[in-house]
């Protein structure tokens, strides 16, 4: 990846506890380097992250949103696909009415030992970030 | 709002300020209004540390507490009952993960981890500002561990729960108990074998009635958490009656007519679809390995026993800990590596059920062996494949198993092309009784290993010896053994389904080497024996009796104090739209009607602090406790500033 670290885009990640976090831990304890203006926030659950949450953080400057979300692994149940899902959806019609961008809001499935898939995630969307720039 | 707080920022040793000017950070972090302390520490988790947080809290009124160091996964623990002790809220202590998050992640790039650490410390300083002091809540938990693996392992861990009162259920993939130990005779030092450490165990776990035993039996799927998984079991059948009768079972044996390799030989002999690895093997019902049998029906004609009605079934097991002991796969040399294809080239493994065939000669493929040649470290600690560890037990094992081929038939030379041998501990005795029998002993580096060639008919091992200061030897070997050492299980349907972390080894990670070596990140469950990297079995015992002990320690009250992290309701603003009644996965909410107002009521002890709820509701009126908007939006904006 060529991107300047000056320029690097700000994103937030909302992880869970017990599923994506681990593997964000677990891609730092294999060294696999990530774009180091990856901020974490942890919360319970992927569904349990609200929209103003994810408009606040665009608000105060962050360039993109990346939810690690539970997938089907979250330990409170397979509804938390779809509405992890449809919390996603509501924010993006909200960025729309405000003029983001809605493809800065991405969302995947981390599972506790997808450790690469996040990487790779975090520099894709960092790609995107700086081309949007 | 706290306003004296106490920031410590830890160095790990070096594993943080290596890469992160931990010192800057601790500067930076005292300029900010209401950081009353800020300081940098060699390892936070030391005793002195500890004890200067407590002394901070109680001599100058420290309110809240962020340490700045590992995961919280490994530490949160340790400092949340540091403050407790010191008489704060444990809920009014923040943790800041700058070491797997910021100095791991980002080791190849330090201004910019220094710059990340500076943020996510502001960024915990700001929640801790917000925190509230909580108590925590009750639940029930499962007084019953479910035990993955029936080997030495696994048996040994069910027994001692079982006699600590705890219900076990003991689920083994195979149709019989015992894993690799059970293919093994002697073992070193000792003239106990394999098989009778394994009936002693069986003896014991059958003769306890707090343990239930599945065997080929699969766990399919996992629901549920910490003092309350729910566990899906797969069981296949075995098609044999429970009550069968001995003699017409041998004789279905003998008429099967299908033959297939025997993985419990290491694929050096054969046996029937109907079968039974060695005749005192346990549960002692032969089965039907149901994915060669041609049902020709040939056994059931002299075998009343046979019952092909038996069906596949699904239990539903409830349990409030799980523990792993899954086991090991050995290393099946690549095509061509060290001479892997040739007939007489073996692993250790199957030279050692060779040794079990053989009685009074040793022959292999019609061949009488006299020379034997030993290649050590294939599979372990190489250079160019992946697996860079040390297996630990096959050094031992191999000088073990060259004593007693030599007591066995006397007339054998063993050559041993080692790399360093690692008979660590006691088991230096035996590499010193192998030495003294006549064994010889060359050694190569990584980069030259001994080379094997067919000339003639003859196998030849090639070596330049480093210990007669490089001179080119060869040995014409009858046999030669390649020292194969310990892999993961190929087998991952399990790790799938626990979601159990792996290390760089692809073996399970613990949570912490030194301090938490059982335990791993899904909490409630622990992992023993060598599914978590090699160990000989004594080294298995012990991580089976610690898990045993952790596990234990997670059910036995039969009560868990879990985290108060529960939805709440703001009465003034809601105005009922159902909406968390229907997000809510566990009915924990209802409507009530207060002040002629109907609202939203969650029952504490049913909320499991999800927060799916919170998303779903117009009014923002529904706040997760530790998740506040305050906490969670003062976050974000100090990790921007």
């Amino acid at each position: 990846m060529t991107v300047v670290n000056q320029n690097l885009p700000k994103i937030l990640v909302f992880s869970t506890e017990k599923i994506s976090d681990p593997a964000i831990d677990m891609a730092g304890l294999l060294k696999l380097h990530y774009p180091p203006k990856v901020y974490t926030i942890v919360v319970p659950c992927s569904s349990a992250i609200k929209p103003k949450w994810i408009l606040k953080a665009f608000e105060d400057g962050f360039d993109g949103v990346f939810i690690a979300a539970d997938g089907t692994d979250c330990p409170y149940g397979e509804s938390c696909v779809e509405k992890t899902s449809a919390l996603v959806q509501n924010t993006q019609d909200k960025m729309k009415t405000k003029g983001i961008e809605p493809a800065k809001l991405r969302m995947a499935a981390i599972c506790s030992v997808c450790s690469e898939a996040f990487v790779k995630q975090m520099k894709t969307f960092t790609e995107y970030l700086v081309n949007q720039q | 709002m706290k306003h004296k707080i106490g920031v410590y920022i830890c160095h790990c040793g070096g594993n943080i300020s290596d890469y992160v000017d931990v010192k800057r950070v601790a500067e930076e972090m005292a300029k900010i209004e209401g950081v009353e302390i800020s300081v940098d520490t060699i390892f936070a988790c030391a005793d002195s540390s500890q004890k200067q947080i407590a002394n901070d809290i109680k001599e100058k009124g420290i309110d809240g507490i962020v340490v700045a160091s590992c995961s919280p996964k490994l530490h949160y623990p340790t400092f949340s009952s540091v403050a407790e002790h010191a008489g704060l809220n444990k809920y009014n202590y923040v943790h800041a993960n700058i070491r797997e998050q910021c100095s791991w992640a980002h080791s190849d790039n330090k201004p910019k981890a220094t710059e990340k650490a500076i943020q996510i410390v502001k960024a915990a300083i700001a929640r801790v500002k917000e925190s509230e002091a909580l108590e925590t809540i009750e639940v029930d938990s499962q007084k019953i561990i479910a035990v993955i693996g029936a080997g030495v392992a696994g048996m040994r861990a069910a027994d001692e729960l079982a006699d600590l009162g705890i219900k076990v259920y003991l689920i083994e993939r195979e149709f019989f108990v015992g894993g690799r130990i059970a293919q093994l005779d002697y073992l070193c030092s000792t003239t106990e074998t394999g098989k009778e450490l394994v009936t002693r165990l069986y003896e014991k776990i059958m003769d306890n009635p707090n343990i239930t035993l599945f065997t080929g039996a699969e766990v399919i799927e996992k629901k549920g958490s910490i003092g309350n998984f729910n566990l899906k079991v797969k069981i296949t059948p075995r098609y044999i009656k429970n009550k069968c009768k001995k003699d017409e079972l041998l004789k279905a044996i003998e008429v099967c007519p299908v033959e297939v390799l025997d993985e419990f030989n290491f694929g050096i002999t054969k046996r029937k679809a109907i079968y039974k690895n060695f005749p005192s093997e346990y549960p002692q019902i032969p089965t039907i390995d149901s994915k060669n049998c041609t049902r020709c029906g040939e056994c059931e004609k002299v075998c009343s026993s046979i019952d092909f009605s038996q069906k596949e079934e699904v239990l539903d097991l409830s349990v409030g800990s799980i523990l792993v002991a899954t086991g090991f796969d050995p290393y099946t040399p690549k095509e061509n590596e060290f001479g892997w294809g040739i007939d007489n080239v073996v692993t250790l493994p199957q030279f050692r059920r060779i040794i079990n065939m053989c009685d009074d000669k040793l022959v292999y493929n019609g061949k009488k062996i006299k020379h034997i040649a030993y290649i050590y470290c294939v599979g372990s600690r190489q250079v160019d494949g992946e697996n860079k560890y040390c297996s630990r037990y096959c050094c031992t094992a191999t000088l073990y198993t060259s004593i007693l081929t030599k007591n066995k038939y006397k007339d054998v030379q063993s050559y041993h092309f080692t790399r360093g041998i690692r008979t660590y501990g006691k088991q230096e005795i035996v590499y010193d009784k192998s030495s003294r029998q006549g064994d010889i002993f060359l050694q190569s580096y990584e980069d030259e290993p001994p080379m094997i060639e067919q000339k003639k008919g003859k196998t030849i091992v090639k070596i330049n010896d480093i210990l007669t200061n490089k001179m080119e030897l060869e040995v014409e070997a009858d046999l030669v053994v390649l020292v194969t050492g310990i892999e993961p299980r190929k087998d991952t349907n399990i790790s799938e389904v626990l979601k159990i972390p792996k290390g760089r080894d692809k073996f399970y990670n613990e949570i912490h080497m030194k301090l938490r070596p059982v335990e791993t990140v899904i909490d409630g469950v622990t992992i023993a024996g060598a599914c978590q990297g090699p160990k000989n079995i004594m080294e298995s015992m012990n991580s089976a009796l610690s898990a045993a002990a952790k596990s234990y320690s997670i059910v036995n009250k039969g009560k868990l104090n879990l985290p108060p992290i529960i939805a709440v309701v703001n009465k003034e603003t809601c105005t009922w739209c159902n909406k968390c009644l229907d997000a809510c996965p566990y009915d924990a909410i209802s409507k009530i009607s207060e002040n002629g107002k109907d609202i939203a009521f969650v029952n504490e002890s049913v909320c499991k602090g999800c927060g799916m709820c919170l998303p779903v509701c117009e009014s923002d009126s529904l706040e997760l406790l530790g998740y506040t908007n305050h906490e969670i939006e003062n976050m974000i904006k100090a990790l921007v500033d």
